[in-house]
């Protein structure tokens, strides 16, 4: 096993998928406390499918990089939920249903009247659950998602003190004269980057997993907010090195394999969390 | 321009931390209070009591800035600016399974130092000790939030509100939802603070509790009333609400 995996390792492309895994592992996870108390973990869900039709547009027009279209799009569409979450004229997450649902739509509409490849439920099914794109990235994908990653954990780390703030309690953060709309736009912002660069790792359907399974684990066991930040990033990268490890050796769909791995977790820190208790 | 500095003057000539000038509450086309007028000095202890509905906590956002008013002015003396005020807002669902320190959210109230600084600063968590220690919730540093009884979360929040302020609390039903003991522990305390020279506008539904505390009584909705407590219970109005209370006990 350990002569397979030392083979495997000599091939670039599975150092960069371990490389870019472990990037995207620590920011998908940075957020995950935020995303789940400010109830915004549907916005994360919403936003995942947004990603999957801009993909299908980018597929589509024929852009060798759909990143330059997806990411526009989905920060586009991570500021307009922030936006109609708050005004709510439709409610907040009917708003979210509509927009992701009907991206979803567009998005498997336009794969499959403009074909770009003779298999196209396999197109489809790549983009949703990430099948192997991860060990199918090139150089300049491999850049670019390395970048993104540290400007999202150099970000965080910047607003650390203000976002613990602003999802503690907003109302109390207005009251002594915080911008808090700029910090929630921030945290949109951050929130859209992850999302479409996690879903070169696990697709667009597991993405959110990605997002809310190691803060959600980590909350069972830790009891400040520092603690649980710092375990659900250490939890988040283990599980995705497990995951990707696994998935090398046994030939797993590498999105599917991860997100298993984050349940796993996230049920050992429950009953973690139980025992303690007593 | 003229008409501000002109108040701006008669504000210092006075030393009122805070007045109301023809206030008028609500929101849309509902008006909740119309013509408020109050004067709140360095010190006060002023409660404000009406049933629900009756434009209380509007009235809090408003002197917060979290909302414009209808109508008239809020005016901000003797240096408090609204900003320096500290606000102990009821609690949030999102707080009942928040995984935070006590200390993680009493140094949350020193938030005004971050719009200079990218951290809090070391002066910031001094004040966050020392208002920990005030309200005697020192030991209980790195405990989880969610984990604490209903009485000391409401000081960890009042610890908090404290770090961003020295001049005026504004304090939202801050004994709603505790047993009778831990009550009476949380008037004294805000007392202690008012005798500190803070100045304290506090929101409550419990009348008699109100003018056994305050100096001050604004009452709105329906009657309105705004005096010293004697005055308050001297008048028709405070008769009327201190027999409708106690009919209700």
């Amino acid at each position: 096993m350990i002569d397979k995996l030392v083979f495997y390792l000599s091939y670039p492309f599975v150092r960069y998928a371990f490389l870019v895994g472990v990037m995207i592992a620590l920011c998908s996870s940075l957020l995950g406390v935020t995303l789940v108390l400010k109830r915004f973990s549907y916005i994360g869900d919403g936003l995942s499918h947004v990603a999957f039709g801009a993909m299908a547009i980018a597929a589509v027009i024929g852009l060798t990089d759909e990143m330059v279209l997806t990411l526009p799009i989905t920060i586009f569409s991570a500021v307009l939920l922030l936006w109609t979450g708050q005004n709510a004229k439709i409610k907040g997450d009917a708003a979210i249903a509509m927009i992701s649902v009907g991206a979803l739509a567009i998005g498997y509409l336009l794969m499959n009247l403009f074909p770009t490849s003779s298999n196209v439920s396999g197109d489809v099914c790549t983009t949703l659950f990430g099948s192997a794109s991860i060990l199918t990235l090139k150089q300049s994908e491999v850049i670019l998602c390395t970048v993104l990653s540290v400007l999202v954990i150099a970000l965080f780390i910047a607003f650390y003190d203000r976002i613990f703030a602003v999802t503690f309690d907003e109302n109390f953060a207005r009251a002594v004269g915080a911008p808090v709309n700029v910090y929630n736009l921030i945290i949109a912002v951050i929130i859209a980057v992850i999302i479409v660069v996690a879903m070169k790792l696990v697709g667009s359907l597991l993405v959110s997993a990605l997002v809310i399974f190691p803060a959600l684990s980590a909350m069972r066991i830790f009891k400040s907010f520092r603690s649980v930040t710092v375990c659900s990033a250490v939890l988040s990268v283990v599980c995705t090195l497990t995951g990707i490890l696994l998935s090398i050796l046994f030939g797993t769909p590498v999105g599917a394999s991860i997100v298993a791995i984050d349940l796993v977790a996230f049920i050992i820190c429950v009953i973690i969390g139980r025992v303690r208790l007593k | 321009m003229r008409r501000f500095l002109l108040a701006r003057l008669r504000l210092e000539e006075t030393m009122s931390q805070l007045i109301c000038k023809d206030l008028k509450l609500g929101y849309e086309d509902i008006v909740l209070v119309e013509k408020m007028n109050i004067e709140v000095k360095k010190g006060d202890y002023l409660c404000i009591v009406g049933e629900n509905g009756a434009g209380k906590s509007t009235l809090m956002r408003t002197l917060l800035r979290l909302q414009k008013p209808l109508g008239g002015e809020v005016l901000y003396g003797d240096g408090l600016s609204p900003k320096r005020i500290g606000y102990l807002p009821q609690q949030t669902v999102v707080q009942k399974d928040f995984p935070a320190s006590v200390r993680e959210v009493v140094l949350s109230g020193c938030q005004t130092s971050l719009g200079k600084h990218l951290f809090y600063t070391k002066e910031d968590k001094d004040l966050c000790r020392k208002n920990m220690e005030r309200l005697g919730i020192e030991s209980l540093a790195g405990h989880c939030y969610r984990e604490l009884s209903g009485g000391q979360q409401q000081r960890v929040l009042l610890a908090r509100a404290l770090c961003a302020t020295e001049d005026m609390l504004l304090l939202d039903e801050p004994v709603s939802g505790l047993d009778p003991m831990v009550t009476i522990e949380m008037y004294d305390l805000i007392r202690k603070i008012n005798k500190s020279g803070i100045t304290i506008l506090m929101i409550s539904h419990d009348i008699h509790s109100a003018v056994r505390y305050a100096d001050h009584i604004l009452h709105i909705g329906g009657d309105y009333f705004f005096g010293t407590t004697e005055q308050y219970l001297a008048s028709p109005v405070g008769a009327k609400y201190l027999e409708g209370a106690s009919e209700n006990d």
